[in-house]
């Protein structure tokens, strides 16, 4: 490794690691503006800048590379100085530069107080400005209901224009004008058209891209900061909860190498509106057909009544997709007690099962995907079911050029996709070895395939997966080192749930067919219909679908209201910790359910989360398991014909995210760009 | 004085034809066949010889530049893009080379292409010039239909392209890096060096970019010797130079000369000598607009080369020497100077972006002296705060004029803001 010298201390750094880190090696801290350790170089900034001694004029430190320092004439290291007298000056000078066009309208900034800019000023500002002219103005731009812009404020450092078009892959941001008129925009003023559009906020390291629905709404130092993990989609992103008081007001990203990098979906970011709507606030029982609000104890006796007679064969259970651990634990533990193993977890009717752990994990691990030299998507469409997992793939093909090929309808993932038809039976001619990408998958050291919910979801569900564990045993998709078969989820819940063996035989269909008493934990995403003739119960945080046939409704807990552990689609565990109370009367789910089994006189034996916990026995290590392979899936026949996608709405895919308004104007933004006709059209 | 039978471009005025074969009755494609047979290794030393430096304003030694080329191609193909973007103010040289001589820069191209091992060339010139693209588009037709270019060029086995790329009016895709952007259709911006073209240039390919005087005179340095060019000029400033003679003079002109000619003999030889004579001279912008002004008394003596305009604080830059009588207003000048660089700094980096809008506002106050004394300083503050901290050297560029100014006449400057307190008094 060659060797540099950086002020005074002489270190051994990479050749392709840039000077910026570095000198961050050595413990010189860089002010910088434009650079982003996920980004490309821009090197527009200047703030970066360090003397290299003997060079005519300082250097840009984030665009030269430890190894383009030719050492000195005498042969030591090349000297690089952070702190001499040229360089304070040089990013002094920088700093005047970007403050005379800025507006310095800190106090009514969203921004403020997390302002890259501010910070800098401080260290490098001048205490008064020598700019006497105008200021320059900028019209704002319309970026759609998620980013909210004030574009004099921009100090074009470009960092959106890069996300979007390297990481998010929609190339619709960039700089149009030259000089001083240079300005960030959509060019055509529309919708970022990506799933994780809010990530150029937390990138702008000024005030000029700023959350909308965030606006003018708190201030970063007096908010409450929780790290959590995320429940909008299998991935447990990991998550920032800010909260003042009783309501969360933002959601952020927080860095985990191994999953979501820095980056968060928007729905991730901006469903928390939805944490305050339309929530269940307090216990409803049916009366006369109509739910009446009552009291916890009038709760449990009409569930005591309700029950009492039933066998526990007659009992069942449904557990949603936002469930903790905890409270799935705590509902089949109740329902053992009252003598039913009777719980489904499978509401899409995806035919997974619990018997070899491999069969329904996410093997690779996401991080893994940057190893995959070949990939084979069946029936998912990763941008809608999992954007920041989609985004790693993209990283992946972006390096590697690798070839992607998909079984299913046809989507702009944001990388090329070779479609092999939207037909289940396709992934039969792939095991025969009739389709040519056979031979790319055979020939690929590291394939991977991603199963989809969408293609399990079906009757020829189990074939499918069969037939996939078969192209993976078959084409070498597991070796040492490598499990290239994958499970793609979209509920937080369905890895622990299954964990737990939350499956029936015959599926949902079959445990509502006979059911006389249904708890439903959360469950809001299946045709509540079959509900009508069965006792209810509905324990959750929203008024959605699942309370419409339920005879009694006890308020739960959102993610953000509970402490829970959730296994993200790796099978990896991840606790997230408490960020606010629950409103009104709600309560975290588990106590609802340990009390009502005193009412119900078979009492939980816990009675508190440690001792809940001990008893489930679940090890929060964060960590992607290694899964021994095995045998699954169900032999038959794949009936030819298309695969019904499992997200279709991306910004409504669960009670939360449908109750939230941000998220159903993100809809209406996306279909109006949609409908946009040409000057043509009427 | 240059001698004529020391003159490369011949038809530099078009008084002759700049066909093919009026071309090759003054020289031009004589003997090219031999010079590729002598190999690449032959060409570049000769160019060394020759003391070559770069015409387009940066001075950078041709030889040495196409020596950094790769010998052996690891897979990517070579490119030699030739820059005709000229669009430095005072500039007129390129545009008539490739207006009347065009066929000395398409020979040029296939014998710097072969030197550097290149498979094609990318002339990229500037979008105003629709004659002279019209003109240089058809030499280069004529050289395909003589098999001068393209397969099997002047049947020496070498297959060589030559393509003509219209620029779209922007002075930064002059910069090499901002017209290699330019030519892969890019928003024309200077990319970051390292990587350096030769290594990484147009699409991702090792690229050499030269000025186009600099490939012009090359077939006749190699028909005539590096020894001969190199005996031309002064040592490390050798050669002939196109010089663009404009403003204050009676015959503005271009005219070719020897390297090293002094600076009064030029104009007053060429051009007819200043307006009023030369006592009525104030001062000379001797490089194009870029480079710091010289004021009279510099200009009595001066050489016009690298070295010695180096040595005055100026430079020769293209060689665009813009005169000035006693009539200029030399503060107005040099503000409608930073008017043209603010509005042609492409906006990516801060310095230039943010400076060159400072500075001219500035200049403009100071044009009416509607300043303080102090802001004279500041504003030479500022330039330096420009000046070396930027990706391309537009910002040097944009800043060197107003250090110029305030060098050379600060007294002129002072005495305005003076003026104008009083007038301010009076009021």
């Amino acid at each position: 490794m060659p060797k540099v010298n950086i002020n005074g201390q002489e270190i051994e750094a990479p050749a392709g690691m840039s000077l910026l880190q570095a000198c961050e090696l050595a413990g010189a801290e860089i002010p910088r503006f434009c650079y982003h350790e996920r980004l490309e170089i821009a090197g527009n900034c200047r703030m970066c800048l360090v003397e290299w001694v003997g060079a005519p004029k300082p250097q840009a430190s984030c665009a030269l590379s430890v190894g383009d320092l030719r050492p000195n004439p005498d042969g030591t290291p090349a000297n690089i100085r952070t702190d001499s007298p040229v360089v304070k000056k040089a990013r002094e000078g920088v700093m005047e530069f970007l403050l005379i066009n800025h507006p310095l309208d800190c106090p009514i900034c969203d921004q403020g107080g997390e302002c890259d800019l501010q910070d800098q000023a401080l260290g490098y500002g001048a205490g008064r400005s020598r700019y006497e002219e105008n200021k320059r103005a900028v019209e704002e731009k319309h970026m759609g209901p998620l980013i909210k812009t004030i574009m004099t404020r921009c100090i074009h450092c470009t960092r959106c224009i890069r996300f979007a078009t390297d990481v998010a892959g929609v190339p619709e941001l960039g700089a149009v004008g030259r000089g001083e008129h240079m300005e960030i925009t959509t060019y055509l003023e529309k919708t970022l058209d990506s799933e994780l559009s809010g990530n150029v906020i937390d990138l702008c390291p000024v005030g000029a891209l700023t959350s909308k629905p965030y606006a003018f709404t708190a201030r970063p130092w007096e908010l409450t900061k929780t790290e959590s993990v995320d429940v909008m989609d299998a991935l447990g992103s990991n998550i920032r909860i800010d909260a003042r008081g009783k309501e969360v007001m933002r959601v952020l990203p927080r860095l985990h190498e191994d999953v979501n990098e820095e980056w968060i979906s928007d729905k991730t970011r901006y469903a928390c509106d939805g944490l305050m709507k339309q929530r269940l606030d307090r216990p409803y029982v049916r009366k006369g057909g109509k739910l009446q609000e009552a009291s916890w104890n009038a709760a449990f006796e009409a569930i005591a009544t309700g029950l009492k007679g039933l066998s526990g064969e007659e009992i069942a259970g449904v557990v949603g997709d936002l469930c903790d651990m905890e409270s799935m634990f705590a509902l089949k533990g109740l329902l053992a007690l009252l003598g039913s193993d009777r719980i489904e977890c499978r509401q899409d009717g995806a035919k997974l099962e619990s018997a070899v752990r491999a069969s329904y994990l996410f093997n690779t691990t996401i991080a893994g995907i940057e190893d995959a030299d070949a990939i084979l998507l069946i029936g998912t469409n990763p941008r809608l079911e999992a954007a920041v997992l989609n985004a790693r793939i993209r990283k992946t093909w972006l390096a590697k050029k690798l070839p992607i090929a998909n079984i299913g309808p046809a989507y702009d993932l944001t990388y090329p996709v070779e479609q092999l038809g939207d037909n289940a039976a396709v992934v039969a001619d792939i095991l025969a070895g009739k389709n040519g990408f056979a031979d790319i998958l055979k020939k690929a050291e590291r394939p991977m395939l991603i199963l989809g919910q969408g293609a399990l979801a079906h009757e020829d569900g189990g074939a499918v997966l069969k037939a996939a564990h078969d192209i993976a045993d078959q084409f070498g998709f597991i070796k040492e080192g490598w499990n290239g078969f994958n499970v793609l989820h979209t509920a937080a819940s369905r890895v622990g749930a299954l964990d737990l063996g939350l499956t029936v035989e015959g599926g949902l269909e079959g445990l509502l067919k006979d059911a006389k008493a249904v708890f439903l934990l959360g469950a809001d995403e299946f045709d509540a219909a079959p509900l009508k003739k069965s006792f209810t119960v509905y324990l959750g945080s929203h008024g959605d679908r699942g309370v419409q046939e339920a005879d009694v409704v006890l308020p739960g807990a959102a993610y953000s209201e509970k402490s829970g552990t959730y296994l993200n689609t790796e099978g990896r565990a991840q606790m997230a910790p408490r960020a606010i109370f629950p409103p009104g009367d709600a309560r975290e789910d588990w106590t609802i359910l340990r009390a009502l089994s005193d009412v119900l006189g078979k009492t939980l034996p816990y009675d508190s989360l440690p001792e809940l916990r001990a008893k489930m026995n679940v090890t929060v290590i964060d960590e992607a398991p290694r899964e021994g392979w095995g045998d699954f899936g169900a032999a038959g026949k794949i009936a030819k014909g298309g695969i019904q996608i499992a997200v279709t709405d991306f910004y409504g895919t669960n009670p939360i995210a449908r109750a939230s308004d941000t998220m159903a104007a993100c809809r209406d933004a996306k279909l109006a760009d949609l409908k946009e006709g040409t000057g043509t059209d009427g | 004085m240059l001698k004529d039978k020391d003159r490369i471009f011949t038809n530099l005025y078009g008084i002759h034809d700049w066909r093919l074969k009026a071309a090759q009755k003054r020289g031009d494609w004589d003997g090219t066949k031999d010079i590729l047979a002598k190999g690449q290794d032959w060409i570049i030393s000769e160019m060394k010889e020759s003391g070559l430096r770069g015409r387009g304003g940066a001075g950078f030694p041709t030889g040495l530049k196409w020596s950094f080329m790769p010998k052996e191609s690891d897979g990517r193909p070579s490119y030699l893009v030739v820059n005709a973007d000229e669009g430095e103010p005072g500039t007129c040289k390129d545009r008539d080379m490739m207006r009347h001589d065009p066929h000395k820069l398409v020979e040029g191209c296939l014998i710097a292409g072969f030197a550097m091992r290149a498979v094609a060339a990318y002339i990229y010139i500037r979008g105003e010039f629709r004659d002279e693209a019209d003109v240089l588009e058809a030499a280069i037709e004529e050289a395909y239909a003589a098999g001068l270019i393209g397969r099997n060029a002047c049947k020496s086995g070498y297959d060589f392209d030559v393509y003509v790329h219209r620029g779209a009016g922007a002075y930064i895709c002059g910069e090499e890096t901002a017209l290699i952007e330019s030519l892969e259709g890019k928003k024309g911006q200077p990319r970051l060096k390292p990587p350096f073209p030769a290594n990484v240039g147009v699409w991702g390919c090792p690229t050499t970019v030269n000025n186009v005087e600099s490939i012009a005179v090359a077939p006749t340095i190699l028909r005539r010797s590096g020894a001969w060019f190199a005996g031309l000029g002064r040592p490390n400033n050798t050669g002939t130079k196109v010089f663009c003679i404009s403003g204050h003079v009676e015959r503005p002109c271009n005219v070719e000369e020897e390297m090293g000619i002094p600076l009064k003999t030029l104009i007053e030889k060429h051009a007819g000598g200043v307006r009023g004579g030369w006592d009525n001279l104030l001062a000379i912008i001797p490089g194009g607009s870029s480079v710091p002004v010289l004021p009279k008394s510099t200009c009595d003596n001066v050489l016009m080369d690298f070295d010695s305009l180096r040595d005055v604080k100026s430079g020769l830059g293209t060689a665009a020497v813009i005169v000035m009588d006693k009539s200029t207003d030399i503060v107005r000048a040099i503000a409608r100077l930073s008017k043209f660089y603010k509005h042609e700094s492409c906006g990516q980096c801060t310095p230039c972006r943010e400076g060159t809008g400072w500075m001219w506002r500035v200049m403009e106050r100071l044009v009416e002296g509607r300043a303080e004394k102090e802001e004279i300083d500041m504003l030479l503050d500022v330039s330096y705060q420009v000046e070396g901290h930027t990706i391309c050297a537009l910002g040097d560029a944009a800043a060197w004029p107003i250090q110029g100014l305030i060098r050379h006449f600060r007294d002129e400057i002072e005495a305005r803001i003076d003026r104008h307190h009083d007038r301010q008094a009076a009021e």
